[in-house]
């Protein structure tokens, strides 16, 4: 059962925040809501008048739009090309839609630019590209799922200042998120939904995020915070002047890794951070023998691996958390003890001189299910049947078994629950105790800030700037993430002003509750406002898998 | 847990079942529409092919029938579609023809070189299609179809007197293989079976255990599964790829071998064609499954069997290849609705029990 008993209400021209652990059924509300998948038992209630949705199409029709948490824009068109794409009936294809385009991309700020190609676009773009659509096919309801995962803390800000805009021209926003701080520096109304079910709401102006995320959890509020250091001098990897180059699709051949050097010992977590984009994926799949540099050398514990195989360097004790679960952390369609084999079929307990030893496999992914919390009901289920925060725990659970020397751990909580967030941060900090040497790589800042022991900035392929993790903010990591500063990053009291104050956000927000209240009393009406409410009895159908985020 | 296995093997069974059913349905509409009485069809198809010299003809049509889903389902198990397992085995066989007309020797070593040289041939004639894919990103469905039909031109210009083969009336066939090169038989009445049946079963036990127990196997299962994950994971997906061709192929070889060494004892323009076509409709009914597609492969040889004894009965000769047709058909709808089907079950079955957890722990935390 992925939802039962959900009220909510969200009034009109607000930007309603919707939170909750991953898995707790957000993105089956919505697509409950955005027609998608229908529900058993309960009502959806649009402008006093009950619907129901029984397609997307359904839901645009009635002016409900979906941005989805992955874009789903085809890189090779045009902006113009992917907004009316399947819209054609609308305003044609040609001169009409970009009017139409530039007129909506101007009432809200978008600033869009029709013809560009997306490919070459950048991601905060492409989000606004992806608003755009929606706003074209006429939605007056939005639903953004996780928008600001892949956002640096500068874009983040200015989407919101897109959303503000979006509210004052009347529209409503149903804004999905984990992240505690932004949901209450960017909504007017809190929903917090817990095992399926709405457990709250809350008023952000009198809201602490504590608070917040008692609610999400019924616990406290993980810390990545690391306490003691555990950095000794032994060099664990050593990168020296690596440099990889790759044919982009024009055929240019341009560098995507630049002259990296790099020290981890054992016993340090070194993050990185950077725009998504800026050579970190490329720089673990040349660590990881996925790519082979035309260029510098990778040391691991003193042994040259520059060339090695990627399998050598997994048995060597390369452990590896990738970015992007789906395409190289699992088989979605295998069972999770075939799962807990890939990546180390030639190591025990998986294998005996090249025969398989699957009941020791099993017994084996036993242990890491109990070990590591991985919530499932047996190890024969698909690994796509778990929720994006178990299948995590699998894979942590099964790269930290082969005794790593090294991890890498590309967004280890990227789409993962306040709970399983804090056992994988747990996990991270006890294997450095233990003299494991962590490459980390995360956008998510206050993780890199808190669980770093040295910090990086990755920017166009370079590490352009380095950092104190004890000293400095999220800010003003920022600002080297976007290019804007190089060298060693200074921690200046300055900074800390505008970063205590959380940059504009307090004064918008009650600038926003303010107008929140004002649209409230003008739109309390039963047409104003939009009811949804679903129950679900026991024996109620709904997919609980594919209720969960990726 | 034993609940889930249960459903497995439902499932499993229930994708056949459901395909052949519907193959019935609707070929009875067929023959209906013919004029003719369906279920007369099917009583006729039925006593004729469970005879005993039709069980026989049944078994020796199945063996190179299966053989050469074998070689077929090693390129799906990693999403690869050999379609040359036709040009592979012809080929093969021919020139282990070839050499086997041309050498004199004590069977125990003829044999086992006759079955060589057909495995490296195929293996090679599919290690083409490999390389092309590795190196130079050709789709091995386009190679392989294009590698038949040069397989078929380059026998045709060898089978010619004086080249590589001999006359004999109005056949041309390659020189009889020495006494020495005949594979055993099982002796059963009315006709034998071919002893090659047994290197079919011994083919199906090795298909089984090097994929389902091998590493090797495992690296070839997770490239056909996620071609990324498997580079993740340490596999060289181009040298599997190349490795896969080069296993199918090899397996294709073997196609021929029954035939060649256990009926016509030459290549001839006569030598059965097509078998590797059929093998893909097999591995598709019998789901890459060493078993499945053993039932697969003797169904088929059932099919075959009784088109000629409908042709007496006044049926269309041709409604057996419509059965055939559908029924491939309707497996590949069949699997895709169960195996949707069991996914959706099962995650619900995965959500069910997580809600059931969580209400127990919400519980005695309340009662603690």
């Amino acid at each position: 059962m992925a939802n039962h008993d959900i009220r909510l209400t969200v009034r009109r021209g607000t930007v309603h925040a919707l939170c909750g652990e991953n898995g707790a059924g957000k993105s089956t509300l919505m697509k409950i809501l955005y027609g998608m998948q229908k529900p058993d038992e309960g009502t959806i209630t649009l402008d006093g008048e009950q619907v129901t949705l029984h397609s997307p199409g359904d839901a645009i029709a009635r002016g409900i739009g979906m941005v989805h948490q992955h874009f789903m824009l085809a890189d090779n068109l045009t902006v113009l090309e992917n907004v009316v794409l399947g819209a054609e009936k609308l305003h044609g294809i040609g001169g009409k839609a970009r009017a139409k385009i530039k007129e909506i991309s101007d009432a809200y700020g978008l600033a869009v630019r029709p013809d560009a190609l997306v490919e070459d676009l950048g991601v905060a773009d492409r989000q606004r590209v992806e608003i755009l659509k929606v706003l074209y096919r006429g939605a007056r309801t939005l639903i953004l799922d996780e928008p600001t995962a892949v956002l640096v803390p500068q874009e983040v800000d200015a989407l919101f200042g897109n959303l503000r805009e979006l509210k004052s021209e009347g529209l409503t926003v149903i804004f999905i998120s984990h992240k505690l701080g932004e949901v209450l520096s960017v909504a007017d109304d809190i929903t917090v939904i817990r095992r399926g079910t709405t457990v709250g709401t809350a008023v952000p102006s009198e809201t602490t995020p504590k608070q917040l995320a008692e609610l999400m959890v019924g616990s406290e509020l993980p810390s990545p915070e690391t306490r003691e250091s555990t950095v000794t001098d032994v060099e664990m990897l050593k990168v020296d002047g690596l440099h990889l180059s790759a044919t982009d699709p024009d055929g240019v051949v341009r560098a995507v890794l630049d002259g990296i050097s790099l020290t981890i010992h054992k016993g340090e977590v070194l993050g990185i951070a950077g725009v998504e984009g800026n050579g970190q994926a490329e720089l673990v799949e040349a660590i990881m023998g996925m790519r082979d540099p035309d260029g510098g050398t990778i040391l691991l514990d003193g042994t040259d691996i520059s060339h090695a195989p990627t399998r050598k360097r997994r048995e060597d004790g390369i452990g590896y958390v990738p970015e992007d679960r789906h395409r190289h952390g699992l088989l979605l369609e295998a069972p999770l003890w075939e799962n807990r084999i890939l990546g180390h079929v030639t190591e025990k307990p998986n294998s005996k001189r090249g025969v398989l030893d699957n009941k020791a496999a099993r017994t084996d992914t036993e242990r890491i299910v109990r070990e590591y919390d991985v919530r499932t009901p047996g190890i024969e289920v698909t690994a796509a049947s778990l929720s994006g925060g178990n299948q995590q725990k699998l894979i942590v659970g099964r790269e930290m078994s082969h005794a790593p020397k090294l991890l890498i751990a590309a967004h280890p909580t990227r789409g993962v629950d306040v709970g399983a967030q804090a056992q994988i941060w747990d996990q991270i900090r006890e294997a450095r105790r233990e003299g494991l040497a962590v490459l980390l790589i995360s956008a998510d800042l206050d993780e890199l800030i808190g669980l770093s022991d040295t910090l990086r900035v990755m920017f166009r392929g370079r590490l352009v700037a380095d950092a104190d993790p004890a000293t400095i903010t999220p800010e003003e990591l920022g600002s080297a993430m976007t290019g804007a500063a190089t060298g060693h990053l200074e921690h200046t009291e300055e900074a800390e002003e505008t970063a205590a104050d959380g940059g504009d956000s307090p004064a918008a927000e009650s600038g926003e509750s303010a107008e929140g209240e004002e649209t409230a009393s003008g739109e309390d009406t039963a047409k104003g406002k939009k009811n949804a409410s679903g129950e679900e009895s026991a024996k109620g159908d709904d997919t609980a898998g594919e209720g969960d985020e990726k | 847990m034993k609940k889930f296995d249960k459903n497995k093997v439902i499932l499993g069974i229930a994708a056949p079942l459901l395909a052949i059913v519907a193959a019935m349905v609707i070929t009875s509409v067929i023959i209906a529409a013919t004029g003719k009485d369906p279920f007369h069809a099917y009583q006729v198809m039925i006593e004729f092919g469970s005879k005993a010299d039709s069980q026989v003809w049944i078994i020796n049509k199945a063996t190179p029938y299966y053989l050469s889903a074998l070689a077929v389902a090693i390129g799906f198990r990693m999403n690869l579609f050999n379609i040359g397992v036709d040009g592979q085995y012809r080929i093969a066989a021919f020139f282990a023809a070839a050499v086997g007309g041309a050498l004199a020797l004590p069977g125990i070593i003829q044999i086992p070189v006759i079955i060589i040289v057909a495995m490296l041939v195929g293996a090679l004639w599919a290690g083409i299609a490999g390389l092309l894919k590795t190196t130079r990103g050709v789709s091995e469905v386009i190679s392989t179809i294009m590698l038949n039909a040069i397989g078929a031109s380059v026998i045709a210009y060898f089978l010619k007197d004086g080249r590589l083969a001999v006359k004999e009336g109005n056949l041309v066939h390659t020189t009889y293989l020495p006494d020495s090169a005949h594979f055993f038989e099982i002796p059963t009445t009315p006709k034998p079976i071919y002893g090659f049946v047994i290197v079919a079963v011994l083919a199906g036990i090795a298909y089984w255990f090097v994929l389902g127990r091998t590493r090797f196997g495992f690296d070839l299962r997770t490239v056909g599964q996620s071609e990324s994950a498997a580079h993740a994971s340490g596999v060289s997906v181009k040298r599997m790829v190349i490795t896969a061709m080069l296993l199918s192929g090899a397996m294709a070889g073997l196609v021929g071998m029954p035939t060649l060494l256990g009926v016509s004892y030459n290549y001839g323009t006569d030598f059965p064609a097509g078998i590797g076509f059929t093998g893909i409709a097999i591995a598709l009914l019998g789901r890459n499954h060493p078993i499945g597609m053993v039932a697969g492969a003797l169904l088929w040889g059932f099919l075959d069997r009784t088109s000629t004894q409908l042709e007496f009965e006044g049926y269309a000769q041709e409604i057996v290849g419509v059965i055939q047709g559908v029924i491939v058909l309707c497996v590949v709808v069949a699997y895709e609705l169960v195996r949707r089907y069991g996914l959706k079950m099962q995650q619900r079955k995965v959500g069910e029990e997580l809600a059931a957890q969580a209400r127990k722990s919400e519980k005695a935390e309340v009662s603690a």
